[in-house]
């Protein structure tokens, strides 16, 4: 490992001039609530990721591959954190048979640039995550973060059909394929979706893609109690009508939501009128659009919603983009704001009401979203960063992550600071499969290299 | 009996086992490891890879009376049902709340879902709905080392890695299945069965082509070609026409208003492709019949030889006219009749020989034309498998696809679970590539048919 020329020359070497950023400023741009790299590194090419690794590895040096950084708070700091991988350079489409409805991508692809090269073909990726315009493909995957079109297309583990990746001896490896039905071999690339970076560089992904629906609508109803709200969503996920999203939640999440939507878009009005709203969002053909308005107009009538809209295909594709946003401006909605995710029972009438009775004075604010698929987000809002406040967070956070283990239910704490996640853990009461996990990370990343102690139990 | 399945090879068991509980495995298990012995489980002996032969000999468990559903959780949507039960009985069980299990292989009435999970397997409709992986939420599994563990979760999401999306596929190699936790899909409003008549093969694989290209995704899409349906037809008497070169049958669902356009939509692309005739099936006895044709093909198709070889690949949509004629060319290069009767809709090709077994340069022949259109699926950017399996029918041919490094990677995986190999030996990986880690452990009784 010692070697009489600095570390910052030997990767020179290894990449060529002006690939290696050593500057302070550059690496604080990398660094992760605490640790920053000693260097960050911008491959070309897989190769070059490949003999990356394979230096970190033989130099002992620890790694983590950043696409646009939007999401590096997720997880726990990892313990060490030598080199940062900047992908953005890979970033070309490197396979699309748009009459085979298939794409093969590199991990540095910005999502914005897949969507509109897909979208001249009238396709698109179901993938909708938050930052799509600054996020690259392969943080996407990596982060494991929520599409809001789950509920019609399913998560990424439904779509990613291949994976190209470099393991932790630095070698080159690839998973699945590039047709859509496929039973080649291990399904190693679902292992990747979610790792936080901690199996593999990831350097292409492959993927089946939709056609773009034809149109687009929502619809907004309001109900005086959060049980009458409950009975609606569940009746609506009963009802086999086939929405991309269905989102149920509290007062101050409209608020916030209302926020994020500005004062220009028409799927604004009413949003911030109180009460406990249900949003469903639905996409198709004209003549499928007006069924469903239909229906749930006079559903939400039927169960008497306080006031109930209809929204158009414009403004309802905003309202989408403000729900798959959620994740970013829940998380800047206070000076100091536990964010957790909970995933519930399909039908979570009776888990929904248990969960919310908890929060106690000092901590005043929560904004609460259900969402189809038992997804729900909870925000903890601490508009003061006193002793007290960070007391009370505390305490909700673990009640939460015990009540949500209570109820077989999962919890993960998504966005907090970085003393509460230190504290109160990140990923809820550790896993039977724990040690399972551990063998997968051995093989995968035999030296250890990848983002040590950012994952789940601090794998 | 124990010795075959539904593939061209062979494997002889030692000893075969019916446990009844999960308890009872982990035993099996911790005795076969004690007199490192193999251990190969089993459910229906469906399966067309060799999965669940005795390769190595030793232990086999046969999850047969493993076979209770558990629990049934209708709003939810979810079933908890033990290995041995049997495809089509999960549907059955829930149907009368409009809800069934989507992964509907042609064997589906006798097929087990342990074997579905080991194989991932498909079925015409994972066109739309995915293959059994997509179904799967949680797992309960006997280790090789005798260790009961459970991965995944109910509602899905657990944290962590996706170990259920590793296991399930992983084709026994890894552990043995014990639980399943699946979920249930709701019975759409309205479905559509369409029947288009082509007078040419390729008039019915570009109307394929042309659907994809589209963005139009029936529920299920398949292709008898005239030599198929002609047989199929001697024997269900389903309503295709024996005069016709090629037909597809076309299923669309969803709520009624989709259905409908999808289907105006798919007649007119096949209209355009010159269909003969686009046949919409009138009533629920009309479209069983047709599935009916569709699901009992390859039963039609015995009827013409002692023996018939069903391949399994996947070539990407857009190449499936250039598929097909190199499929007939390989057929007429070695002296067979090589019907397709197929899951169009994903690519996925069922190329089927006839053959006769008791002669054996006949048997060379034809797993050479196998492995011809294997390789050709390949060149054209395709898999080895779409929904079989890779077994021992195709461990071989592994090497097409991956390098030394991803063999690597796979074995540690393999190795992190199964280290001694003593769980279902010489299935997946190529035994001619230097994986010699595989121990498959000689019986004097044990032989691939192949080798």
């Amino acid at each position: 490992m010692s070697s009489t020329v600095s570390l910052p020359l030997r990767l020179e070497k290894l990449l060529g001039g002006g690939r290696v950023q050593v500057s302070e400023s550059v690496l604080q741009t990398f660094g992760i609530a605490g640790p920053a790299p000693m260097a960050v590194l911008k491959p070309h090419s897989p190769d070059e990721v490949a003999e990356i690794v394979s230096f970190a590895v033989a130099e002992n040096l620890a790694v983590l591959a950043c696409g646009s950084r939007s999401k590096l708070g997720l997880g726990l700091p990892p313990s060490r954190y030598d080199l940062a991988l900047d992908m953005t350079d890979l970033r070309q489409i490197a396979h699309y048979d748009p009459g085979d409805l298939t794409v093969s991508v590199d991990a540095g692809m910005p999502l914005l640039e897949l969507a509109k090269v897909l979208g001249a073909k009238n396709q698109f990726l179901p993938l909708a995550v938050p930052f799509p315009a600054t996020s690259t493909i392969g943080g996407a995957i990596a982060s494991g973060i929520d599409s809001v079109l789950r509920q019609q297309y399913g998560t990424a583990r439904d779509f990613l059909i291949g994976a190209e990746f470099v393991d932790g001896t630095g070698k080159k490896c690839k998973s699945g394929g590039r047709v859509v039905k496929n039973v080649t071999g291990y399904d190693l690339h679902k292992l990747l979706i979610g790792s936080l970076g901690t199996l593999g560089v990831i350097t292409r992904l492959n993927f089946r893609t939709f056609p773009l629906p034809e149109s687009r609508g929502a619809h907004r109803s309001t109900f005086p109690t959060l049980e009458s709200a409950l009975n609606f969503h569940s009746a609506l996920l009963k009802s086999g009508l086939p929405f991309s999203n269905l989102e149920l939640f509290d007062a101050e999440f409209a608020t916030l939501l209302a926020a994020s939507l500005g004062k220009a878009s028409g799927a604004r009005t009413s949003l911030g009128a109180g009460g406990w709203q249900v949003v469903a969002c639905f996409e198709g053909s004209v003549a499928v659009i007006d069924r469903i308005r239909r229906e749930l107009m006079e559903r939400s009538g039927r169960m008497q919603a306080l006031s109930s809209e209809s929204i158009d295909s414009q403004p309802a594709q905003q309202l989408e983009a403000a729900f798959r946003e959620a994740f970013d401006w829940l998380r800047r909605a206070a000076p100091s704001v536990a964010l957790l995710r909970i995933v519930l029972p399909r039908i979570a009438s009776g888990d929904v009401p248990d969960l919310l009775n908890g929060s106690q004075p000092p901590l005043q604010r929560s904004a609460f979203t259900l969402r189809a698929c038992g997804v729900a987000y909870l925000a903890l809002l601490a508009d003061e960063e006193d002793a007290r406040a960070n007391a009370a967070l505390e305490r909700e956070v673990t009640r939460l992550f015990s009540s949500a283990a209570e109820k077989k239910a999962s919890a993960t704490l998504l966005h907090a600071p970085l003393w509460l996640r230190e504290r109160a853990g990140v990923w809820g009461a550790k896993r039977a499969d724990f040690q399972m996990m551990q063998r997968v990370r051995q093989a995968f990343d035999p030296h250890n290299i990848f983002a040590p102690g950012r994952f789940v139990g601090g794998i | 009996m124990y010795e075959f399945d539904g593939s061209v090879e062979k494997g002889r068991p030692e000893v075969i086992v019916f446990p009844h509980t999960t308890e009872d495995v982990s035993r099996i298990v911790k005795l076969a490891a004690k007199y490192q012995v193999p251990v190969v489980g089993r459910g229906a002996g469906t399966g067309l890879s060799g999965g669940a032969l005795a390769r190595g000999g030793g232990v086999m468990i046969v999850f047969a009376r493993m076979n209770r559903i558990l629990e049934v959780d209708v709003e939810n949507r979810r079933a908890v049902v033990q290995p041995g039960v049997v495809n089509l009985d999960i549907t059955r069980a829930v149907e009368h709340a409009g809800l069934y299990f989507a992964p509907d292989p042609s064997s589906q009435k006798s097929c087990t879902i342990g074997g579905n999970v080991a194989e991932n397997s498909g079925g015409p409709h994972t066109l739309a709905y995915g293959l059994t992986t997509n179904h799967v939420v949680a797992l309960e599994l006997v280790l090789p080392d005798s260790e009961i563990v459970r991965v995944g979760s109910r509602h899905g999401d657990a944290p962590g890695y996706d170990l259920c999306g590793l296991f399930v596929g992983s084709e026994g190699t890894l552990a043995l299945v014990t639980e399943i936790t699946v979920k249930l899909s709701r019975r759409a409003e309205a479905i559509k069965t369409l029947l288009a008549i082509f007078d040419a093969v390729g008039d019915a694989s570009h109307t394929v082509v042309e659907m994809t290209a589209r963005g139009i995704t029936p529920a299920a899409c398949e292709m008898l070609d005239g030599w198929t349906l002609r047989a199929v037809e001697d024997y269900i008497h389903a309503g295709f026409p024996r005069d016709s070169a090629a037909v597809l049958l076309i299923e669309v669902e969803g709520l009624i208003e989709a259905a409908e356009s999808q289907a105006a939509a798919i007649a007119e692309i096949c209209n355009s492709n010159h269909a003969r005739e686009v046949r919409t099936a009138r009533d629920e006895r009309d479209r069983d019949l047709l599935w009916k044709g569709r699901r009992n093909a390859f039963g039609a198709l015995g009827r013409l030889a002692p023996s018939n070889y069903v391949l399994d690949g996947v070539i990407p949509r857009s190449k499936l006219p250039e598929a097909l004629e190199k499929i007939h060319e390989t057929g007429k290069k070695f002296g067979f009749q090589i019907g397709n009767i197929f899951h169009a809709g994903d690519g996925n090709l069922h190329p089927i020989v006839l053959y006769d077994p008791r002669d054996k340069e006949q048997f060379k022949r034809a797993i050479a034309a196998a492995e011809e259109i294997i390789r050709m699926c390949v060149s054209l950017g395709g898999a080895l498998t779409g929904e079989h399996g890779v077994g021992m029918e195709k461990n071989e041919l592994m090497t097409l696809l991956f390098s030394d490094a991803d063999f690597d990677l796979m074995r540690r995986i393999h190795d992190a679970f199964n280290p001694d190999s003593s769980l279902n030996p010489g299935k997946i990986f190529p035994l001619s590539k230097g994986c010699g880690e595989i121990r498959v452990r000689k019986s004097t009784q044990s032989s691939g048919a192949r080798r």
